[in-house]
């Protein structure tokens, strides 16, 4: 079974009397190890999708099963575990947190995972050096340029070995230089580490570093072709 | 599993960022714990004070005094209304049999005079057995025998303080001096007392055998009377008792009829002292008490900038949420780190509260005593105070939705 599966996902938002309907019945199968590119115009419910697969929200209706485990069973707290061992998200705003080393951000999701300090430390290098900023760990986000931010988020996504990671447009603040040291990282990861990677993107040229595009189009997946 | 560790050092790093607002913060639990810590200090001492008071006076003693009881109180017999005698005394002793010793007194201010050092105090006309009655012991020498009573020998006891002023370093036992110009001999010394419950050095005085004191100093207008008769009851449930035979004992002695009030009062001093250690334990229950409502409004302002910072830091929660952070784990973050604050201030406050009450006592002269009870309670009270406080803006952050908190402005 494919290690992603979503079927007949619907997602509401109700805003006072009118309903905003940001899904309309998706159903998509995504395999280990592919690298798929999510694409369309604004307001399509790209990233309403995308943080449904990463377990930060819940279809009004639909399953969605992650590893065959059906997500729409589990609670808060199991659904946070899944997040934490299963799932690396790289956001466009890269959200590290203020004020704390890369390093202790890179360590952050081995901090909710019972990991020791000396081995979260090692990890947290290891992982560093996987995006080429071992020498970076004592910088604090705001002494770090856009794509030094973004490769210190995506050394967070991998450092608890996740088979999945998640990219809502991670190179919408970034010049087109950095957008590909970033795609190379994301492409490094899914073919040597053999990390399925799913992410959203306007821009052909970051797609285009993709197997297979996703369009989206009103809520509804519009066309789905592997190359 | 949740880091405990790891979550102080995330508390400290979250205070450190607002270095100006932790501190006001952690001044309203200051001062509530000083104040706390300080009110018990001042309660503390006062029982403490009138306890040793207690045991200076003597434990399970009844005074029985001329004098009819009036509403308003005692009425002090003058010298002329005095009613009490040696016999009534005696009696006492041998008919009550909730009473263990009696002593009686005639007292008055005299010179005494040793070479050319001369001194005025207090002197006691008594019996033997008053040194029982006050559980005061010699320091040196011998106490006078029932027989010196008997016989009104020139005998006399000095209190330290009379030695010190007559004396000096010379060893006064065996010396005489003259009261009333009286020849006596010191046959003993006794131990330090210290203050009386109203204030008086009571080793500022001389006891001397009660005839000697009826026949040689004090003129009596009648042959045997005495000012006080002390007693003391077999033991502290003996003292109603003792109390109730003095009284019938002493009616029917004085021939007061049934309707007639009584010509002397008979007062259980324990019983007013421990009346009165009550008083201030409960004053000092009364002050601690709202001393505490200063530490509970510094809770309320634990809470409030707990509040503010779940607010301001929606997206850091978020983000923890994003990568795996547990309903527990954001919780436990925000109460510890409100717990951080309590602890903090409330050391900081232990520590003003003791100088604060060390100043009081220099400043007012109370005295304080701050207990190791009072010292763990507030600290305790504090971190308490922190878990509580923390714990609604910590389960409001706990709640948040993860999408919700990461796109929050
Ligand atoms: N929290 C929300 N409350 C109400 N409506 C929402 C909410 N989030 C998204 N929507 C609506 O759902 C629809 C899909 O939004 P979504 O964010 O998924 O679009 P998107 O494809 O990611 O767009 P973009 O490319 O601009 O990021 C939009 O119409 C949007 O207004
Ligand atoms: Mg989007």
């Amino acid at each position: 079974m494919a290690i992603i599966e979503a079927q007949e996902i619907t997602k509401v938002y109700s805003l006072g009397d009118i309903d905003v309907n940001a899904l309309i019945g998706v159903s998509l199968a995504i395999e280990k190890d592919e690298f798929v590119a999510i694409m369309g115009p604004s307001g399509s419910g790209k990233s309403t999708f995308m943080n449904i697969l990463g377990c930060l929200d819940k279809p009004t209706s639909g399953k969605y099963f992650l590893e065959n485990i059906d997500i729409s069973d589990l609670n808060r707290d199991k659904l946070a575990a899944i997040r934490n061992k299963k799932i690396g998200f790289v956001f466009q705003g890269f959200n590290l947190l203020p004020r704390t080393s890369a390093l202790e951000n890179v360590e952050l999701p081995m901090l909710y995972d019972g990991i020791s300090a000396k081995e979260r430390k090692e990890k947290a290098l290891e992982a560093l050096k996987k995006v080429g900023l071992e020498d970076r760990g004592d910088h604090h986000p705001n002494q770090l340029s856009g794509g030094q931010q973004q490769r210190v988020a995506i050394a967070r996504a991998l450092v608890n070995n996740a088979p999945i990671i998640f990219a809502d447009e991670p190179t919408g603040n970034l010049d087109t230089k950095t957008s590909v040291e970033i795609m190379k990282i994301l492409v490094e990861l899914n073919t040597q580490s053999n990390i399925t990677i799913i992410l959203v993107t306007h821009e052909d040229n970051i797609a285009a570093y993709s197997r297979r595009i996703i369009k989206f189009l009103d809520g509804c997946v519009i066309s789905d072709e592997i190359r | 599993m949740i880091n405990i560790p790891s979550t102080f050092r995330i508390s400290f790093r979250a205070l450190k960022v607002n270095k100006m607002r932790s501190a006001l913060t952690m001044l309203g639990i200051i001062i509530g714990v000083a104040a706390v810590i300080t009110m018990l200090a001042v309660g503390t001492g006062a029982s403490r004070k009138i306890s040793e008071q207690i045991s200076s006076i003597g434990s399970n003693l009844i005074m029985v005094l001329p004098g009819a009881t009036t509403s308003g109180g005692v009425r002090m017999g003058a010298g002329t209304q005095s009613t009490l005698t040696i016999g009534d005394a005696d009696a006492i002793q041998k008919e009550c049999n909730a009473v263990s010793d009696v002593a009686p007194v005639l007292s008055g201010v005299a010179q005494v005079v040793y070479g050319h050092q001369n001194w005025s105090t207090g002197i006691t006309g008594t019996t033997p057995s008053m040194l029982i009655v006050r559980d005061w012991p010699l320091a040196s020498g011998r106490s006078f025998t029932d027989r010196d009573v008997r016989s009104a020998t020139k005998v006399c006891l000095l209190g330290q303080t009379v030695v010190d002023g007559l004396f000096g370093d010379t060893d006064p036992i065996g010396q005489v001096v003259r009261i009333k110009k009286v020849p006596f001999i010191v046959i003993g010394v006794l131990a330090i007392k210290g203050q009386s419950p109203h204030g008086q050095d009571q080793d500022d005085s001389i006891y001397v055998p009660v005839t000697t004191a009826q026949k040689k100093l004090f003129g009596t207008p009648f042959p045997g009377m005495v000012r006080i008769i002390m007693v003391k009851a077999k033991s502290s449930e003996a003292l109603a008792p003792a109390e109730k035979q003095i009284n019938d004992l002493l009616r029917q002695r004085h021939h007061i009829g049934q309707k007639q009030e009584s010509d002397f009062t008979v007062r259980n001093l324990t019983q007013i002292m421990e009346t009165a250690e009550q008083s201030a334990k409960v004053m000092t229950l009364l002050l601690g008490a709202i001393a505490s409502i200063s530490l509970l409004v510094g809770g309320i302002g634990i809470m409030n900038i707990m509040l503010v910072s779940v607010t301001e830091r929606t997206r850091e929660i978020g983000i923890r949420m994003a990568v795996g952070a547990k309903t527990w784990d954001i919780r436990l973050q925000f109460i510890v780190e409100a717990v951080t604050l309590s602890l903090i201030g409330g050391i900081a406050g232990i520590v003003l509260g003791i100088s604060g009450s060390k100043g009081l006592t220099i400043l007012t002269d109370w005295s304080t005593t701050v207990s190791p009870v009072a010292i763990l309670l507030s600290f305790g009270f504090s971190g308490l105070v922190g878990v509580f406080f923390g714990f609604y803006p910590a389960y409001k952050a706990s709640l948040l939705d993860p999408i919700d908190a990461l796109r929050y402005e």
